[in-house]
């Protein structure tokens, strides 16, 4: 049950990267060229997906997931160097290349050669992050 | 048309919005792919193996039925393998250090109102425009 269910939610998700054009570098990096030709295609799938989550997430208080279990809990408010770090090399790549996790997958049957390079690599640097991880995680925290 | 692609664009966005609504309501999990992916590489999310596997599978073959839909479809990525390997490093490095990507930290993180899901998207907006600029309008290499 709980694999049907993340097996439609993911088709979900890949159709909508799909439709919404999150596949296509050229709108992703249209969206980014903020000093160029700029493409506001991606605000309006931002818009689209962040609004309906935002009442989802009221309807999760007091309650439990259908499948059973319990919902992520809050999340920490501390902002680590990870978070900035981590955030700022994945921005530089997903400008550089004009994708990021999902479109990367979501395009590997249609995205020839490059998508496949892409998401090898996409691969590999996850693995290498995991030391790089633990190394930050055991760095002193700044006052 | 520009129009009909901010149409398509909220359509699409509608449409992971309600992916990231059932993950969440149904699976009690927040539907980031960068972490369902991540997990099974690193061995860190074997506990749920099956249930990401799932969902990545239907990521992965739910476009192929829709792509016999359009007459074009193309990620237009470029054919420069060099910076493709270093923009796939980058974005996996990334996503790992910072624990999520657009859909993680972006539409479930944004809608909600987490400062981490906040603060990773600007961010990564600022970072991808930096980038775009220095390799689009500075180095021409993009």
């Amino acid at each position: 049950m709980r694999a049907l269910f993340a097996f439609l939610s993911g088709g979900l998700f890949g159709a909508g990267l799909l439709v919404s054009g999150m596949v296509d570098t050229r709108k992703v990096q249209g969206w980014l060229d903020l000093f160029g030709d700029w493409d506001p295609t991606l605000a309006f799938v931002l818009g689209g997906a962040v609004v309906p989550m935002f009442f989802v997430w009221r309807l999760t208080e007091g309650r439990r997931p259908a499948l059973g279990g319990f919902f992520p809990p809050k999340p920490p408010v501390k902002l680590d160097r990870g978070l900035a770090i981590g955030s700022m090399l994945f921005g530089a790549g997903w400008g550089l290349a004009g994708l990021c996790p999902g479109p990367a997958i979501a395009s590997l049957s249609f995205g020839g050669l490059g998508g496949l390079v892409f998401f090898a690599a996409m691969l590999a640097g996850m693995l290498v992050a995991v030391p790089i991880r633990a190394r930050l995680e055991a760095m002193p925290r700044p006052a | 048309m520009i129009e009909q692609d901010w149409i398509m664009g909220a359509l699409g966005g509608l449409m992971i919005g309600g992916a990231a609504a059932l993950y969440l309501l149904a699976n009690g999990r927040i539907m980031g792919a960068s972490g369902i992916l991540g997990g099974l590489v690193d061995g860190s999310g074997k506990d749920s193996w099956l249930e990401r596997v799932a969902f990545l599978a239907g990521v992965f073959l739910v476009p192929i039925l829709i792509v016999p839909i359009y007459r074009e479809v193309d990620t237009h990525i470029t054919s420069n393998l060099w910076v493709v390997i270093a923009a796939g490093l980058l974005v996996g490095i990334g996503t790992r250090i910072a624990n999520g990507c657009t859909s993680g930290h972006g539409v479930c993180g944004i809608s909600r109102l987490s400062p981490r899901g906040i603060v990773a998207t600007a961010y990564y907006l600022v970072a991808g425009a930096a980038s775009v600029y220095l390799f689009r309008h500075l180095l021409g290499v993009i």
